[in-house]
């Protein structure tokens, strides 16, 4: 459970950084940039998580990176959830009016400036329950780790299970303790979303 | 013309920078491409005999199979998801209270547990038990028993989006309970929620994959066997992600075509759930309490 708990805080700031990296490049006038990080996000989105896990895993050795199973579980999770944190943000920055951008732009602020000042800011805001909503399907998602091999909580409950014949209490043990780690993380955002939520 | 980019239209110095930014970074991804593609032919990942299997037909062929079974487990899955979430929905809803009680317990539990949970519970528990099955129910069951509880809430969340009035309406013509349900608020609510239907189902063949790790033969495991015979394991991996990507990329600009079809037509938002499909593109439609689906 604290193995769970680990890969997916770990995964989730990351994720967090590179989605918010993502989508700024997204509305960025540069073209080149804007193609890149589009094309990445429609590609590693709409991969199975696991077949992006085999590449990193299975794939990667063959031209000679290997590394162990946690960091790959993190790269690959933080890889993929950040894509779906990417259109999020851009959704959210959707929802900032036009003439703040443009405002921002009237009193001289650059592109970078206007992003990091005006714009994030206030997008952020309005997509903190969705986040949450990924966050918590991060966690579900980070039970894949255990096919390839992560010692995290469902592989434990399947080492439980297969070596008492004990099945159902396994089972039983283990979706309980990802209730007790998705519920507080829903009430959680659903408490911060009211909190920072901007009233227009 | 409104621009893709955030911002009015740029002045000379700023297209200046936009300029020079732009060549750089071009220069850094293609530099980036040229890299990769070093390092992947110094190992021999380019050669032509890793890549030929894939013109054989014997190869298309075993992949087209996993293909099919994939589309098949996927398909039904949904079917079956979707009629046992529309009755829990209705259940959730309902003023029967062991009904509704019994809904959110199925609908929080179920949405609560990873689905590869799920699978090998199918896959390895139940047999102990005296349930014995193919390897495609145990995978069609986790999927089904799953999504149909992620269904359950997006159809909640559609039938609550829809104005009180219409219920309000139906019931002044006379009709009950069920008849206002079933002829009046069900068909509008089911058209704000093709979208979000669509872009669970692209949740789930992308799901489907996981019957791999219980061995089931669909798409991955069959890249995965073929990896190993031809010890092309990179090659048949990227192959797969491209038909997947291909699939799923499909699918979602249909949903995304429906969705500005159906604002067009009726001039109402498409509903969207937390996390739930990822399209939130219309997130001031976004019904409140509604489902944290997996992504």
């Amino acid at each position: 459970m604290g193995r769970t708990l680990e890969l997916s805080v770990v995964s989730f700031v990351l994720a967090f950084i590179l989605g918010i990296a993502i989508a700024a490049l997204r509305v960025s006038p540069v073209p080149p940039l804007r193609w890149a990080s589009a094309t990445y996000v429609e590609l590693v989105r709409n991969t199975p998580l696991l077949v992006l896990m085999f590449l990193m895993v299975f794939g990667l050795p063959s031209i000679g990176f290997t590394y162990s199973y946690f960091t790959s579980a993190i790269v690959v999770l933080s890889a993929y959830t950040g894509t779906f944190v990417a259109e999020t943000v851009r959704s959210g920055i959707n929802a900032v009016s036009k003439g703040q951008a443009e405002a921002a732009r009237a009193i001289g602020l650059t592109f970078p400036q206007m992003i990091r000042l005006v714009v994030m800011p206030q997008a952020l805001r309005t997509v903190v329950g969705p986040l949450g909503g990924i966050f918590i399907a991060l966690l579900k998602n980070s039970s894949l780790a255990v096919v390839i091999n992560v010692p995290e909580l469902t592989s434990a409950a399947n080492t439980v299970g297969t070596s008492t014949a004990r099945f159902i209490p396994a089972f039983l043990g283990a979706a309980a303790a990802y209730l007790v780690l998705t519920v507080p993380s829903g009430f959680a955002s659903t408490w911060l979303e009211r909190r920072v939520a901007i009233r227009r | 013309m409104t621009p893709s980019f955030l911002g009015d239209a740029l002045g000379p110095r700023g297209r200046r920078t936009t300029l020079i930014v732009s060549v750089a970074s071009a220069l850094l991804l293609v530099g980036l491409v040229i890299v990769a593609l070093t390092r992947l032919s110094a190992k021999g990942q380019l050669d032509a005999a890793r890549w030929r299997p894939f013109t054989q037909w014997p190869v298309i062929k075993f992949f087209l199979v996993g293909l099919r079974t994939t589309v098949e487990v996927a398909l039904v899955s949904m079917a079956a998801a979707m009629v046992i979430g529309g009755a829990m929905a209705l259940a959730r809803l309902s003023r029967t209270g062991p009904a509704r009680w019994l809904a959110v317990a199925y609908v929080e539990f179920f949405r609560g547990v990873p689905l590869v949970l799920l699978i090998f519970f199918c896959a390895l528990g139940l047999p102990r038990y005296g349930v014995r099955m193919s390897l495609f129910w145990y995978v069609a069951l986790g999927l089904i028993v799953y999504n149909s509880a992620v269904l359950a809430e997006i159809f909640r969340a559609g039938i609550l989006s829809l104005e009180r009035g219409q219920t309000e309406a139906a019931y002044s013509l006379g009709m009950g309970y069920w008849q206002a349900m079933l002829l009046v608020i069900v068909p509008q609510a089911a058209r704000r929620m093709v979208p979000a239907i669509v872009s669970q189902l692209i949740t789930l063949l992308k799901d489907t994959s996981l019957g791999a790790a219980i061995a089931f033969e669909e798409l991955l495991r069959r890249a995965q066997i073929n990896g190993e015979f031809f010890q092309n394991r990179l090659q048949s991996l990227v192959v797969v992600a491209a038909v997947y990507i291909v699939v799923n990329f499909g699918l979602s600009r249909l949903a995304r075509r429906l969705e500005v079809r159906q604002r067009r037509r009726y001039n109402a938002g498409a509903i969207t759930v937390a996390g739930g499909g990822m399209d939130l593109a219309v997130l001031g439609a976004q019904v409140q309490g509604a489902a944290s689906a997996a992504i």
